[in-house]
């Protein structure tokens, strides 16, 4: 079975992020770039459906960013992907999700594939949508936010739980299918030393948009951002106080029902 | 490319999604820029019955699409439907609730239309001749202003509780049922059934209230006395990162970055701290409320009210407080 894992570098989650002096993006120096978190489900997924099914399977990261995201694909390399395509070319420094799912669908046509893995969303634009334009482009069935991923016996066919308002939908999907992974899907495994030694004599197939046949961005052109605009500034905080916990609890309820108008 | 607004109204459970109604308030407010009329389209069964909610708000028309290919959700058989109407009707604009199903339909239906979306926005506006979208962006450390550069339909999804609901016009609504189009045994990946979450709560992402617990929970039996606040208040239970890693709570309760967005009118932060992750989820709550030991935990700078003290003491006194006065 030929697993391909979409894999994005972006900043840490704990990063706190500012605008940049021109207001045309945000600053990145002093920032510690991560696998985007939803990745990680993603890579631990591939793994875990190459060692069911075994034989001759195979788990290929296919990662568009800059050279520095090199670093995040030896990673998976060192949790145990076989092998990777990194996508790097200046003219993508801004892909927006047309731009990627044309360029992705591109390089994963031609690595071949029976299942496509990624993370439910990247945590920088946040925008979700690359998976669902990749199969469409591909002319493959989607599962977006999966928390539950069965195969069956025959490896034809999956059943996929995703994660709804108020619950879980079960979805029967035929393969071949990229499927979005959310946290609680699996526990994404550390890389081991000796992982991380191997990851190192792993092949990454380093290609540019004009070694995918593009002689421009393909798919671009369909929006501007206008503004970055940082959060408005919280309040300040009431803070009830009296000398009994019953007291101060009544002021709080009174303010709620009174001034915040809230219950 | 017409300056005319779809809407798709969510059917879930045979009920018409309420952010439905703000979908059609930020129809009007493109409406107003491009001179365009405002339809609807809703899918699934049930829809018919549920188009009534729509009535009298100034809607066009409303497109119904209830037959056997559409009784169970699909990305495939959903988006087509979609696109399908948006290229037939020439529409502009097409506004869908930022949910698990618009999440998913819409950008499968937006590559359909080689059009463009913005995900998850927060308000619309529409200046010189075109829409902009206001949208966070680093799961909610910043917001971007984004216009479509045009000649192609933009797809625009819109987080539940952002937008006031549309006003009754009293006019509008008139209802038109139409075929699928599609064939079932085609579609390739199909919902089959839903588990419903345990408790019977609402989901976090649309309840009005949230009682949200944190480390300092200690245990999951000790979520009960929030569970008891948020069964009064008809409230849903939240819970923060580290008190899933921790196992107090399930992770669907769980709000921040790796959790979910939410927007309530009422917060209530129970043994928080307030880690950036967790902010990023909850900070657009309209009324913040902390309750926590340490009177220099983050949560405060956030909270619009708060109270410096043990979580087991405060929060069983608010139950009894609260139904006192209910």
């Amino acid at each position: 079975m030929k697993i391909i894992v979409l894999l994005k570098r972006v900043p840490d989650s704990e990063a706190k992020i500012l605008i940049n002096q021109e207001g045309t993006g945000i600053r990145e120096d002093g920032i510690k770039f991560i696998i985007n978190t939803y990745d990680e489900y993603a890579i631990e997924e591939g793994l875990l459906m190459k060692e069911k099914v075994g034989g001759d399977s195979k788990v290929t990261v296919v990662c568009m960013g800059p050279d520095e995201a090199t670093e995040v694909i030896r990673t998976a390399l060192a949790m145990g992907a076989d092998d990777a395509v990194h996508i790097s070319d200046d003219a993508l420094s801004y892909p927006g999700p047309f731009t990627s799912a044309t360029v992705l669908a591109k390089a994963i046509g031609d690595e071949g594939f029976d299942i496509i893995f990624c993370g439910k969303q990247a945590i920088d634009d946040d925008m979700a949508q690359v998976h669902c334009i990749l199969a469409e482009m591909l002319d493959i069935p989607q599962v977006s936010v999966a928390i539950a991923f069965e195969l069956s016996e025959d490896a034809a066919k999956a059943t996929v739980g995703r994660r709804i308002e108020g619950g879980d939908e079960r979805v029967e999907t035929s393969l071949p299918v990229i499927v979005s992974c959310d946290k609680g899907l699996n526990d994404p495994r550390y890389a081991s030393l000796p992982g991380i030694m191997k990851a190192k004599k792993k092949e990454i197939k380093n290609k540019n948009l004009a070694d995918l046949g593009f002689s421009e961005v393909p798919g671009g052109g369909r929006s501007r951002i206008l503004k970055w605009l940082p959060l408005p500034k919280g309040g300040e905080c009431r803070m009830v106080e009296a000398e009994e916990t019953s007291d101060a609890v009544r002021e709080l309820v009174r303010l709620l029902r009174e001034e915040a108008k809230v219950i | 490319m017409t300056g005319d607004i779809l809407i798709f109204g969510e059917i879930r459970d045979g009920e018409l999604k309420k952010v439905a109604k703000e979908l059609v308030y930020g129809a009007k407010t493109i409406a107003a820029g491009t001179g365009g009329s405002v339809d609807a389209l809703l899918v699934g069964t049930g829809a018919e019955a549920e188009a009534a909610k729509l009535a009298g708000l100034g809607v066009r028309k409303i497109a119904i699409v209830d037959d056997e290919a559409t009784a169970r959700y699909s990305s495939e058989g959903y988006a087509t439907v979609l696109a399908d109407m948006v290229k037939e009707g020439d529409y502009g604009y097409v506004l869908i609730g930022a949910t698990a199903m618009g999440r998913d339909l819409g950008a499968r239906a937006v590559a359909k239309v080689d059009g463009v979306m913005f995900s998850d926005c927060i308000e619309l506006g529409f200046e010189d001749g075109t829409c902009i979208a206001r949208r966070p962006v680093y799961s909610g450390k910043l917001y971007v202003e984004i216009a479509p550069l045009g000649g192609r339909p933009v797809f625009i999804t819109i987080r539940p509780n952002n937008m006031p609901p549309a006003e009754e016009t009293g006019d509008g609504g008139e209802v038109a049922a139409r075929g699928s189009g599609i064939d079932l045994a085609a579609i390739r990946a199909i919902a089959t059934e839903i588990v419903p979450l345990a408790g019977g709560r609402p989901d976090v992402t649309e309840a009005d209230v949230i009682i949200s617990g944190g480390r300092a929970m200690k245990d999951v039996s000790n979520f009960k006395i929030l569970e008891d606040l948020a069964d009064l208040l008809g409230g849903a239970v939240g819970a923060s990162r580290a008190a899933v890693d921790a196992g107090f709570a399930e992770q669907p309760l769980q709000v921040g970055q790796t959790g979910k967005v939410v927007n309530p009118k009422l917060y209530i932060a129970c043994g928080i701290s307030g880690a950036i992750q967790h902010l990023a989820g909850m900070r657009t709550s309209k009324v913040i409320v902390a309750i926590n030991k340490d009177p220099n935990a983050p949560i405060f700078e956030k909270a619009h009210y708060g109270i410096v003290g043990d979580l087991f003491e405060v929060v069983p006194v608010l139950t009894e407080e609260i139904k006192k006065i209910l």
